[in-house]
């Protein structure tokens, strides 16, 4: 289980997460909404690392992480995907995969045998059918769609076998059609890996119809956390966040 | 073993053993090279194409080593130059001053370079970009003129005279200029492949990763500080390997070995042969030479044409020459393809 203990992280004089304290229970699925600037990012940067928070904890099966280095917390089980698709532009989509599952298995200093590594094969032929990019094993990770290289970067994190998956926007820049394709893949991947899952997400509808639970940040702030009926309903919600525009389309 | 597993085993095997085959193919490749090379005396007495081959064998140790960091790692080092200083005053001074065999002098200088790139490293491999290039272009100065200013142990701007001893072992006597040549070769071929070796081990596609993108490594869980201050390491070992054989060639050891030209020489190969393959720097090695050889011949106005040469690498094709050739290649096998 994830657990996250007022967790504050301040630049200059802008609280960008402000005591934010949440459970992210085994297997959970998760959403984290919120307008532009209420600090999601800088939450999941300071979960995993990019950031080291002010104070508070950061509790994974009991132990805290707050404040340590990307790779240790990434050991500890703590796998994300980036908002704008974080790849290597030069490795090919198998090349991607076998090295990320070389770095997990700690034979990336390996300097007298030949990549990639036996051993790392079933791991990274597994994700790669996974999501779909078997099909494009030899494809430069650069020459791949704006949707392939966000499902790369997905792949990445997921082929390190992590407990809790942080994605940052997994359809930002998408079509319509293809955030729901790749919103139906969260949801599969997380029924199939049974692992916990924590997503921003900016699509109302997309949030609503597959998060079971839902996170709204404001000014760094909690402003409510609950099922999509509750957020839809929450007051506090509507006036700082759904405006009136949604709250007129539901009624 | 069910039906899918089993057709996954199908489609991995072929690429297993591709790896295994590339291993042997490279050895082939080496024993050939080192055959061609080594058996050139028998056909010609030249002394000057022989002494060709023994500088190509000094600086494309150098230059590949330095495509390790700018090619493989994408670190800009201004500095390399200074390993290649290292090891030839190093083994220099080891042979003038306590007479080892010259095995036991080789090795220990790749101990005592790395132990020096070790320190230099560990503060210049945290900086980014330029910042790495600056540090270890300064870095290189201060190993200049310390050989400089230590006069009564380097010899100071006179380098280090008098001679290297070159004592015989194991029957090799490198006072003697074929024995020197062959054993030249031999470490040039030894090295490429260690290099090689390197380029392609995971370590390798770890350093090809930090290149790309060094955050998105370190959250694969890569310490990336770790990484390239190895390579950084490892790099400074081949540079003074041809810092070695250049000492062993001229029997001495000279302050121009350590100044920032000869890491802008090294920069100037890389431009010339190409980053993006392994064997580039090798070709812009024997490019970079051959112009400097036949363009002193017949103006004194060299540095002119080698810019306008540069120049037109880097901006009329954009890359080196076997990067070129590469590219070219990959086009005609997409094209035969129908992809």
């Amino acid at each position: 289980m994830l657990e996250i203990r007022n967790l504050a992280k301040s630049f200059g004089g802008v609280k960008a997460t402000n005591d934010v304290t949440l459970d992210f229970p085994d297997g959970s699925l998760t959403a984290v909404i919120g307008p532009n600037g209420a600090g999601k990012s800088t939450f999941f940067n300071l979960i995993t690392g990019a950031l080291k928070p002010d104070s508070g904890q950061v509790l994974l099966d009991g132990v805290d992480l707050a404040g340590r280095s990307p790779p240790e917390i990434v050991r500890h089980g703590i796998g994300r995907a980036f908002q704008v698709a974080s790849i290597f532009k030069s490795l090919t989509v198998q090349e991607t995969m076998l090295a990320a599952v070389s770095a997990d298995q700690r034979s990336s200093a390996v300097l007298h045998k030949r990549f990639p590594l036996p051993e790392t094969r079933d791991r990274a032929e597994h994700v790669m059918e996974l999501l779909g990019l078997a099909g494009k094993r030899n494809r430069t990770a650069a020459t791949l769609s704006h949707g392939d290289q966000k499902l790369l970067d997905i792949a990445l994190a997921l082929v390190l076998e992590p407990k809790v998956l942080l994605l940052d926007e997994p359809t930002a820049g998408m079509g319509p059609e293809e955030r729901w394709r790749m919103i139906d893949k969260v949801r599969e991947l997380w029924e199939t890996q049974k692992i916990t899952v924590v997503f921003i997400e900016h699509d109302m509808d997309i949030v609503f119809k597959i998060a079971p639970k839902i996170v709204v940040l404001c000014y760094g702030r909690i402003l409510a956390t609950g099922t999509p009926d509750e957020i839809r309903n929450d007051s506090a919600v509507i006036e700082a966040y759904l405006g009136t525009e949604h709250a007129g389309a539901a009624a | 073993m069910t039906e899918l597993e089993a057709g996954r085993a199908d489609r991995l095997a072929p690429v297993r053993s591709v790896a295994v085959l590339q291993r042997y193919r490279d050895v082939l490749i080496a024993l050939v090279a080192f055959a061609v090379l080594a058996s050139l005396p028998l056909f010609t007495g030249s002394k000057a194409l022989l002494d060709f081959v023994i500088r190509c064998s000094a600086y494309g140790l150098f230059a590949t080593s330095l495509n390790l960091l700018v090619g493989y790692t994408g670190l800009t080092s201004f500095g390399h130059g200074m390993f290649f200083g290292l090891g030839a005053y190093s083994f220099g001074l080891i042979m003038q001053k306590l007479g080892l065999p010259i095995p036991v002098a080789f090795v220990a200088t790749l101990a005592i370079t790395a132990l020096i790139a070790a320190v230099i490293g560990a503060i210049c491999v945290r900086l980014k970009e330029i910042y790495f290039a600056f540090v270890t272009l300064a870095f290189q100065m201060l190993i200049h003129s310390t050989i400089l200013s230590w006069a009564s142990f380097t010899g100071g701007d006179q380098g280090l005279r008098g001679g290297i001893p070159r004592p015989a072992f194991l029957g090799i006597n490198l006072a003697n200029h074929v024995h020197l040549y062959i054993a030249s070769c031999a470490l040039l071929v030894l090295g490429l492949l260690a290099m090689r070796q390197i380029a392609q081990s995971p370590f390798g596609y770890t350093l090809r990763m930090i290149r790309d993108n060094a955050a998105r490594a370190s959250f694969l869980g890569i310490d990336v500080w770790r990484v390239k201050l190895t390579v950084f390491v490892l790099a400074a070992l081949f540079a003074s390997m041809g810092g070695m054989v250049m000492a062993l060639f001229v029997s001495g050891a000279y302050p121009e070995f350590a100044y920032w030209t000869i890491s802008g020489e090294g920069i100037f190969i890389n431009m010339l042969g190409g980053v993006s393959t392994f064997l580039g720097p090798m070709v812009g090695t024997v490019l970079l030479l051959l112009l400097n050889d036949t363009v002193t011949r017949f103006t004194e106005y060299h540095g002119i044409v080698l810019g306008v040469v540069i120049l037109f690498f880097a901006l009329g094709l954009r890359k080196g020459l076997l990067d070129f050739v590469a590219e070219w290649f990959s086009h005609r096998h997409d094209a035969g393809e129908g992809r």
